[in-house]
């Protein structure tokens, strides 16, 4: 029997700024995950993460974290990914500065 | 205070202007992250979660008013207007621009500061005794000797590309504050017949494999110190594993080998290496040391005592400890207000403890391992008007030892390799346990919380040490009982199964009530309790429904 696959995004850091970003559809880094590609097949993934490592003048360290399909878009599963949504729990900086 | 030469100014200044061209030619694609990163990193830049970081050296923990008003500057100007220090006695921006980096560089450098070697398989930034050159139970100022270390080490071209990072401690007390038996060399200075020298402790490291450094030669005379850290360092060159990360601090040299062998080939390498050391190294420690030179003490007739106000009091028996000179005191500033981040300090703060060390401090602060500032030399008559002014800037908060003098790593609010969050559990216990109104009847109590194995925040050496896990996917803490990082230091016991994140409050106040309970006295600390009567009452308090079920 073959585990279901869990979709994926393809996240990594913005090379200038820091700041967390995901790939779009229309190979676009967005800063907003639910304008992020969900990619639903393994092997999508894996071609999707071979595009974002070609981009390295633009960001750095692109990984697939996985990901689930949410009322406005893709969102995050786990709580790390949640975390990189928003920012520090102990200051509003971050994204959820200028959210 | 020690001032830079000549050279370490022409040297810093290369890094920049050599790190100004690194980050353009990674920014125009002519540099790969492969190739950048172990740069950026010699250069104390890091990627964190959500931004990049920088960490800036501190020295032994020693600045001057001037240093911390650039410090305030460059928070302000290149950062959100804040800085964290650190466990390690640096200082850490948490959201700087690739592209501005270099500038706040120069401006580093414009105050005989950088960031160079935080990072990386070599000789880190060596830490000290807080109260160095000040305290009354101390037999030399340490820093001297910190600062021979430290220029000996950086740039020691064989010594650049170790096995893994290298951390030494060092304390001119018997009192040891600066946990040297967790580094991977401690120093600890010793008199014997009226001499002093040092104790030298290796192999000691937190991590995911925590272990309490050895006693590797009991007394060691001072002119020997170069070459025997040397020795050690070449022995430790040689055998540390390269072929597994985990395994390559010398701690587990020390424990694979056993102390023995690895004390017979220190010796060894010390007899061929002592005769080498010419005695230019004692010279350069007689010269560092007249720029350590104590201060022209001030003298004055202490004042009347003006009305005490209870806040004054409270913070006079907490946050003061004894100076050598018995008409100036040691002030510790807290910066772990009850539910503010441990070890912040916004620029505002920053510039207002310059202006004290200014006016009142003999222009020195501190920056020390519990993540706290510190103004080493306050003459006694003017403790009134520190505290005022530090007061009407958020900064008088009474617990320098207490339960909410909380020790936490940045863990996964900012820290790429977190498994969980530890500041906002130093929030939640500082707070609390200010409702409860307890702090000062429980009296000394170390809690110190990590957000992974790494163990940045000391847990293990907590009286209470609170480590963050992921446990499938949820933010889980597991408790270490009994820690204690000072000379009679003890790797903590763990207590049992983790608690979630909103069970380790109450878990916290169970072991806390339980203790008040069980202390044979007002006077018997936490940790004497924990030693005499061993992990069992504390489990039990920790688990109730575990004794419950077994009854
Ligand atoms: C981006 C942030 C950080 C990273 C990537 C990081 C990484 C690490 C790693 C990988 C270790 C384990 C080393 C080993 O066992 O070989 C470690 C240990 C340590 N770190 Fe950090 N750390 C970070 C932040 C901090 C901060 C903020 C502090 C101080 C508050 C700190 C202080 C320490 C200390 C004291 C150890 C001691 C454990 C030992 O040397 O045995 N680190 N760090
Ligand atoms: S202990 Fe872990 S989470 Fe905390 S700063 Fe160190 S590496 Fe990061």
């Amino acid at each position: 029997m073959t585990r279901r696959f869990t979709p994926k995004v393809v996240t990594a850091n913005d090379l200038a700024e820091g700041d967390v970003v995901w790939l779009t559809a229309d190979d676009r880094w967005t800063r907003h995950i639910e304008e992020a590609e969900l990619i639903e097949d393994a092997g999508l993934a894996e071609l999707r993460l071979l595009h974002a490592d070609s981009q390295a003048h633009v960001v750095v360290g692109a990984y697939l974290a996985d990901a689930t399909s949410g009322p406005d878009g893709p969102a995050p599963l786990h709580f790390r990914e949640a975390f990189r949504t928003r920012g520090p729990s102990n200051y509003a900086h971050g994204k959820q500065e200028t959210a | 205070m020690y001032r830079y030469s000549d050279f370490d100014a022409a040297f810093v200044r290369n890094r920049v202007d050599q790190f100004r061209a690194q980050v353009e030619r990674r920014l125009d694609g002519s540099l790969t992250e492969d190739e950048f990163k172990p740069l950026r990193l010699m250069n104390g830049l890091y990627l964190q979660l959500h931004a990049y970081m920088l960490r800036v050296a501190i020295p032994y923990g020693t600045l001057n008013s001037a240093q911390m008003r650039q410090l305030a500057m460059i928070a302000e100007r290149w950062d959100k207007g804040y800085g964290h220090f650190t466990t390690r006695q640096n200082i850490q921006y948490n959201w700087p621009k690739l592209r501005d980096v270099p500038d706040m560089l120069d401006a580093l450098a414009d105050v005989g500061m950088h960031a160079i070697q935080t990072s990386g398989n070599t000789i880190r930034n060596v830490t000290a005794d807080q109260f160095a050159g000040a305290a009354a139970d101390e037999i030399a100022d340490p820093r001297p000797v910190a600062e021979l270390l430290r220029q000996w080490s950086t740039d020691h071209p064989e010594f650049q590309f170790l096995p893994r990072k290298f951390k030494i401690a060092i304390t001119g007390s018997p009192n040891d504050r600066a946990v040297t038996r967790a580094h991977d060399i401690g120093l600890r200075m010793v008199e014997r017949d009226g001499e002093p020298g040092f104790e030298v402790i290796v192999g000691g490291g937190l991590g995911r494999t925590p272990m309490i450094g050895k006693i590797i030669r009991e007394f060691l005379p001072r002119e020997d110190l170069l070459p025997y850290i040397e020795a050690i360092v070449s022995v430790y060159n040689r055998l540390g594993r390269r072929d597994n990360k985990y395994k390559a601090r010398i701690k587990i040299t020390v424990h694979e080998h056993g102390i023995e062998e690895i004390s017979q080939r220190v010796e060894e390498r010390f007899a061929v290496l002592r005769p080498q050391f010419s005695g230019v190294d004692q010279e350069l420690l007689a010269m560092i040391e007249a720029q350590f030179a104590p201060p022209i003490w001030k003298t004055k007739a202490e004042p009347e005592t003006p009305a005490l106000t209870a806040g004054y009091r409270s913070w006079i028996d907490t946050n003061i400890t004894a100076h050598k000179r018995a008409d100036h005191a040691i002030v510790s500033v807290s910066l772990k207000a009850h539910g503010a981040t441990p070890g912040d300090a916004s620029a505002a703060q920053m510039r207002v403890l310059a202006d004290l060390a200014q006016h009142y401090g003999y222009d020195e602060l501190r920056i020390s391992h519990e993540q706290n500032v510190i103004l080493p030399h306050v003459h006694r008559a003017d403790l009134p008007a520190v505290y005022a002014a530090l007061r009407a800037a958020g900064l008088a908060t009474a617990n320098i030892g207490l339960a909410s003098d909380i020790i936490a790593c940045p863990g996964m609010d900012y820290c790429a390799l977190a498994t969980a969050r530890s500041i906002p559990v130093a929030q939640e216990i500082a707070t609390r346990f200010d409702a409860l109104k307890l702090e000062h009847e429980i009296g000394p109590l170390k809690i110190k919380i990590s957000g992974c194995i790494n163990a940045c925040g000391h847990h293990h050496v907590g009286h209470i040490g609170i480590l963050g896990l992921d446990r499938a996917g949820v933010e889980n803490y597991q408790i270490t009982l009994g820690g204690d990082g000072t000379e009679t230091a003890t790797i903590g016991e763990r207590a049992g199964p983790g608690f979630a994140a909103d069970e380790i409050v109450p878990a916290v106040e169970r072991l806390v009530t339980a203790y008040l309970d069980l202390r044979a006295s007002d006077y018997e600390t936490f940790l004497q309790t924990y030693r005499r009567l061993g992990l069992a009452p504390f489990k039990a308090a920790l688990y109730p429904e575990a004794v419950s079920h077994a009854a």
